[in-house]
């Protein structure tokens, strides 16, 4: 296991460009949270607030032609690869102009253009494609990697072990995104997991390199996701990127976290990753605000494009069952 | 060519024409298959593209996706659809929706293989029927053919079809020999094939039934009932079409497969007929199919629960009122 050290090696302008895409995260999920509760979204919705650094640095560690599976939390992935907010919100909105077509919803963004295989809500669900995936280019020669993003709660399920031995058997272009946020909904790592407060233990049981990160880092993590991206792609196999971080609200809009305790959630509150970036940068308020303000911005207006968004046809559910 | 051998022609026809077919799955590299259905094949076209995995059905399955939406045409084994049930979460949740719940963006070109079938004692692990699992979810396609020519030609339009198919195969059928082609000729997913014309009454058949029906209709047309057998090849999508048109000639039908009779592949034809033909119909639909118990080891038990050649002939029979 390789500990990652800051290396520091970032510009300013590069990290100010994470903070507007974790910004834009944060407020984009305010607002979501906020719709929801107006009763202006329909479905089942989750955010993912607090985990904005593992998205901004896993995302912007990526090349052109890699490609992703995505979870039940996906706004922050999809957002920080690049689909445009007004595609993201237009699809948490049922429009056509969504980046699922209306299709798939909160829990299933797609975005083949920019590698996005999709949002999954079966936990684990995604981890046998990026294998799969990782296989194709492989076999194929092509300097691309699949990537999965799961979290502590989907170490227990069988795709996940069937999937990491089979990618480390067959050394395929893969790379495992943990993200440790301690929560499987609303039981604890110490309850569902013999290794919760180091998951990549579990890696070391299929033989396959890791590397533990703090997640509410984005520096760090962006040079984590880079440093597996690269191994990866090299061939030489799998990574396990083993992502500490914090989920600071429910495991769903509307949940009472009643299973909570407060200082829990205040840890979580302390651990802001986006607080830290700005210490970081040193930002003062007016500088701060400048940014948020920029956020805030983007994200009404998608909330305007999505909210004067084409309603599909309802006949139009019988199309795209096949190809 | 045997059916075994068609299978394996199609394999290998394939994979010779693109590099983006591979094959993976449990034990088929070296030992050429549980079935042997896939002998030679590794030595052909080497351990990269005859990938023998652990045993790990939704891995399988789950990286055959993966593979696809990457732009390959893989097809994977799954060594009995018993163990299928393993890997459904992967097929039912994953592969057969992306296309959909991504507003048509993916597609997921994948075809799995699978074989199953009672008649040999293995119990009621290792020779279940379970086609109708899988026509039940949209975004699938399910051929089960019986006979050489269809399998290998099925097989290979499985493979370029760019949604997943999953193909039935049975034990019983790999030994049956039947004139193929010289050249492999794709035979195309929905199509019905009309394996003996009658007047009388329609068996529509799939998997070893349409064997069995065969022989079951020798011997009524000896009690002068003349019995036309239609075996739809492709369960989804249904040549809906062929069926009713012979429904309306002969004005008689009996459904018959291996798998258990209730809400079996069969009474969804049954209910397609009674609405398209209702007034055609001159007797009730008849349905053959295995006794509703798991599959027993005892081999009186087992020939009991599955459904014989007598068993068709007896629903042939009564739809005559004979």
């Amino acid at each position: 296991m390789a500990k990652v050290e800051k290396k520091r090696a970032l510009n300013e302008e590069t990290l100010r460009d994470f903070l507007r895409g974790m910004l834009l995260i944060r407020r984009f999920e305010e607002h979501v949270e906020e719709r929801f509760r107006a009763g202006d979204l329909p479905g089942f919705l989750h955010v993912a607030i607090g985990q904005e650094a593992v998205a901004v640095g896993v995302c912007q560690a990526m090349e052109e032609g890699d490609v992703f599976a995505s979870t039940h939390r996906a706004h922050g992935h999809t957002l920080a690869r690049g689909t445009p907010p007004k595609a993201v919100m237009a699809e948490l909105y049922g429009k056509i102009e969504g980046c699922s077509r209306g299709y798939g919803g909160s829990m299933h963004l797609y975005d083949l253009e920019r590698g996005n295989f999709g949002a999954n809500a079966v936990i684990g669900g995604g981890l046998p494609h990026v294998t799969g995936a990782g296989l194709a280019f492989k076999l194929r020669d092509e300097p691309r990697v699949a990537l999965a993003f799961f979290g502590d709660g989907a170490t227990n399920i069988g795709t996940f072990h069937e999937s990491l031995n089979l990618a480390q058997l067959w050394k395929t272009k893969t790379v495992f995104v943990c993200e440790n946020n301690h929560w499987a909904e609303s039981t604890p790592g110490w309850q569902h997991s013999p290794v919760w407060d180091d998951m990549s233990k579990r890696a070391l049981a299929f033989d396959m390199r890791s590397i533990k990160v703090d997640g509410q880092d984005v520096e760090a993590v962006f040079e984590a996701a880079h440093e597996a991206l690269e191994f990866a792609r090299s061939g030489e196999g799998p990574v396990f990127l083993d992502v500490e971080t914090y989920r600071m609200h429910g495991h769903f809009i509307g949940d009472p976290q009643v299973y909570r305790t407060k200082e829990d959630r205040e840890e979580a509150a302390d651990n802001d990753p986006i607080t830290r970036l700005r210490e970081r940068l040193a930002l003062g308020d007016d500088e701060f605000k400048a940014f948020d303000d920029q956020a805030n911005q983007i994200v009404e207006e998608a909330l305007e494009f999505a909210q004067n968004g084409t309603d599909p046809q309802p006949e139009d559910a019988l199309k795209n069952v096949y190809a | 060519m045997t059916y075994r051998e068609a299978v394996r022609d199609a394999l290998g026809s394939a994979m010779r024409k693109d590099e983006d077919v591979f094959i993976m799955g449990e034990d088929i590299a070296e030992m050429g298959g549980s079935m042997a259905v896939t002998q030679g094949l590794l030595e052909e076209f080497g351990p990269e593209r005859v990938r023998n995995t652990p045993i790990s059905e939704m891995a399988i399955v789950g990286a055959g996706i993966g593979a696809a939406m990457a732009g390959m045409r893989p097809v994977v084994e799954i060594m009995y659809e018993d163990f299928l049930t393993l890997s459904l979460e992967q097929i039912v949740n994953q592969a057969a929706k992306h296309r959909y719940m991504s507003g048509g963006q993916l597609k997921v070109p994948l075809t799995v293989r699978t074989q199953g079938g009672a008649g040999w004692s293995p119990g009621a692990q290792h020779a279940q029927q379970l086609e109708a699992w899988l026509v039940h979810v949209p975004g699938l396609k399910v051929a089960y053919p019986s006979m050489p020519e269809d399998v290998r030609g099925l097989l290979w339009t499985a493979i370029y079809d760019d949604n997943p198919v999953i193909l039935f195969e049975h034990r019983l059928l790999y030994p049956v020999k039947g004139q193929v082609p010289e050249e492999l000729e794709p035979i195309p997913l929905g199509k019905a094939r009309t394996i003996r014309e009658g007047t009388d009454v329609t068996v529509i058949a799939i998997g070893p039934l349409v064997h069995r029906a065969v022989g079951a209709a020798k011997q009524a047309e000896e009690e002068g009932i003349s019995v036309e057998i239609i075996d739809p090849r492709t369960l989804q999508p249904l040549d809906e079409d062929a069926l009713v048109a012979s429904v309306k000639k002969t004005n008689r039908a009996v459904v018959a497969h291996e798998a258990v009779t209730r809400m079996g592949f069969g009474a969804e034809v049954a209910a397609v007929l009674q609405y398209k033909a209702f007034d055609y119909l001159d007797a009730p639909i008849e349905r053959v199919g295995a006794k509703f118990a798991p599959l027993a080891f005892a081999p009186v038990m087992e020939q009991f629960i599955i459904p014989q050649p007598e068993d068709v002939l007896a629903a042939i029979k009564r739809t005559v009122g004979k």
